[in-house]
């Protein structure tokens, strides 16, 4: 287990009375992709600015490599921010951009030349010493935030929400270069945003925040597969949520009667109080779609849940093509509605289902997540 | 409606814009032809002017005598910009980085001495550095305070405090123009301050720069702009002043604008006056000219 670089420990950041962060601790591993993932005014932004010195927590700890961070002011944190809007110099050329916290720190003239290059090479921006920061585009602009801070060689990145000022296209991009670029240069990353695909494609580790408050704290697959909670399951992905009483639970089976969605079995327990309220969650991926009739057959075929378990039955009432998958919405017959996504393997699969039809689903007894809260 | 182009729409222009441009030609610019017209012509009698084309007016007008109250005028809207500028950087800063709730309070209390004539206010003014104005007054108890310590560690008391000259001289004439002109470097400097970015100055914290070097390496070069209009507009308004250094300054602190007026009413020279007055607003054509050089040279590189 590779040391914490970063020790959040009880951190809490009041705004008036607000809690913009309340009570968080966490620990950001040396040389990890950390992404801090929420919806707007969650506090990751506030727990970054922290951080990075420019907000100070009311009560709790940042240690950054061992080192109490109280009192020290932003210019002496070995942490170095991308901001939001890039905050690049207008006024100064890319080059003297780059170099700024070089020449701030001292350090001469050929060695300053020399990282300013290696760094604008880290970023493919070779050659653009010379432009000035409005003769580039936004996303040769953040590139160059990139460079400016990666030169100072920092213990730990700082970046605010670096790609939402890009479109669709570049960002996707610029998510796998970013990814690659951590990798290449093994300094700590740690990432704010609210986009959940940005979130899963670049993280080692995420920490889901709400209302001030960490959420979950796990790898990507853990956050989409095995969600704490209510919130974390319907923020990181797409997902129908049904509320139940939780029938049986055992070592290795668990059962819960959805009113909307019918009786769901699961192949593990779930360790929840017998009759206890909880929700069941179901990616739409998760479900399998049939013609009516089809899915009890291929349900009992499987044989991984007793009769009459895991199956559902409703009308296509909404449709949406969306290229590699079709995407459903299908009332129950309990009248409660249901996403179901199915992939185009083939040229025509989205001409086998249309809207009224009547469909069968059924799932796995492994896909449904029973929530406590 | 793309009214940029006025070329494109004429008569909607003429409608916004006649009124104003027959205002500014009527008042402004007919007077002002007339006095440049004055400048080359001679008294003929006690109210007759005949323009004759002479350039006697400004041979006279260059003199050394006249040249030196020019120079020295500029010299002292030279200093009040200078010290405005000092001055007002830091307020507008101030007004700047204020909370939400502050800062229409702080810009209100600079635009505050607007509501009051400039008279009442220079009278003001004075009244607070005359002989016996609450600024004697004020350094005079310091004084007795400082006698009354003296004596009681044992020393011989300090003499009689005696008032201190404050006005009726140079430093009056600049402290009265920098008091007057404060406001109009102030708010330049803050609008320009306030379109600023607060990540730049976050960014260059967090590259290990410290306050200052921010200051004079981001702040400063962003506001470029605005400190140069804050230096014209307190500059120009500074080397035309007339009525400060006419109430405030001695005998030997007049500036080229009580000059000019002397010619226009107690030397009854109208010729030579007008010719003084447009050597003054070449100056300042002159000035402005090389700010919107530059401004505009800044332009293109920005494109």
């Amino acid at each position: 287990m590779p040391e914490p670089i970063i020790q959040i420990r009880n951190v809490t950041k009041r705004f008036g009375k607000v809690a913009a962060v309340d009570d968080v601790s966490l620990d950001i591993l040396a040389g990890e992709f950390f992404v801090l993932l929420g919806p707007s005014g969650c506090g990751k932004t506030t727990l970054l600015r922290m951080i990075a010195g420019f907000e100070l927590p009311t009560t709790g700890q940042i240690l950054i490599d061992g080192q109490d961070m109280a009192g020290i002011p932003p210019n002496r944190r070995p942490v170095n921010m991308v901001f939001q809007s890039y905050a690049v110099f207008p006024h100064m050329s890319v080059a003297d951009n780059v170099g700024y916290g070089l020449k701030i720190a001292g350090v001469g003239r050929a060695e300053r030349d020399e990282r300013v290059r290696e760094a604008l090479q880290l970023v493919s921006l070779a050659g653009f010493e010379d432009r000035k920061p409005d003769q580039m585009s936004g996303g040769q602009r953040q590139r160059v935030a990139l460079a400016r801070s990666l030169v100072m060689r920092p213990k730990v990145l700082l970046l605010d929400e670096p790609l939402s000022a890009l479109d669709a296209k570049l960002r996707s991009q610029m998510q796998l270069e970013l990814a690659e670029l951590q990798d290449e240069v093994g300094i700590t990353f740690v990432t704010v945003t609210h986009d959940q695909d940005e979130a899963l494609s670049m993280a080692c580790r995420i920490a889901v925040m709400n209302k001030g408050e960490v959420a979950q704290l796990a790898t990507p697959s853990d956050l989409y597969e095995f969600p704490a909670n209510r919130f974390v399951a319907d923020f990181v992905g797409s997902v129908n949520i049904f509320e139940g009483k939780l029938t049986l639970d055992e070592a290795d089976r668990a059962a819960v009667d959805c009113p909307g969605l019918g009786k769901v079995y699961l192949n593990h327990g779930v360790t929840g109080p017998h009759g206890a309220d909880v929700w069941v969650a179901l990616r739409p991926e998760k479900i399998y779609l049939h013609v009516p009739g089809e899915g009890k057959a291929i349900r009992a075929a499987a044989q991984d849940a007793p009769e009459d378990h895991n199956l559902a039955r409703g009308v296509i009432k909404g449709m949406s093509y969306l290229g590699d998958i079709t995407l459903y919405e299908i009332k129950l017959e309990s009248g409660a509605m249901i996403r179901v996504s199915r992939p185009n393997l083939s040229r025509r699969d989205q001409e086998d289902f249309t809207w009224d039809d009547k469909v069968s689903m059924h799932w796995r007894a492994d896909s449904p997540v029973v929530l406590l809260g | 409606m793309a009214l940029q182009d006025w070329r494109l729409h004429k008569r909607p222009f003429a409608a916004i814009a006649g009124a104003p441009i027959l205002w500014l030609v009527l008042f402004f610019v007919v007077p002002m032809g007339i006095v440049w017209l004055y400048s080359f012509g001679q008294n003929v009698g006690p109210a007759d002017i005949a323009i004759t084309g002479t350039l006697d007016n400004y041979k006279r007008a260059t003199e050394w005598l006249y040249l030196s109250i020019f120079f020295k005028s500029l010299a002292v809207a030279a200093l009040v910009t200078l010290i405005c500028l000092v001055v007002g950087f830091p307020v507008a800063m101030a007004i700047t980085f204020a909370s939400e709730k502050w800062r229409p309070w702080l810009l209100l209390g600079i635009m505050l001495p607007f509501w009051t004539n400039l008279l009442v206010r220079t009278y003001a003014l004075m009244t607070v550095m005359g002989g016996n104005g609450y600024a004697n007054r004020g350094l005079g108890a310091l004084w007795n305070g400082a006698s009354w310590l003296k004596t009681l560690v044992g020393l011989q008391p300090l003499e009689a405090w005696t008032p201190v000259q404050l006005l009726y001289n140079n430093f009056a004439v600049v402290v009265g123009l920098v008091y007057v002109h404060l406001p109009f470097m102030v708010l330049p400097l803050y609008s320009a301050l306030d379109r600023l970015d607060r990540s730049l100055i976050e960014a260059s914290l967090d590259l290990g720069a410290g306050h200052l070097r921010t200051l004079t390496r981001i702040v400063m070069p962003l506001a470029a702009p605005g400190i140069a209009a804050g230096v014209m507009i307190t500059l120009i308004p500074a080397l035309g002043a007339y009525l400060t250094p006419d109430l405030m300054g001695g005998t030997d602190s007049q500036m080229i604008a009580n000059v000019i007026e002397r010619q226009f009413k107690r030397a009854n020279d109208w010729p030579f006056g007008a010719a003084l007055s447009f050597l003054l607003i070449y100056a300042m054509f002159i000035l402005v000219a090389l700010q919107s050089l530059r401004s505009g040279r800044t332009a293109k590189e920005a494109r």
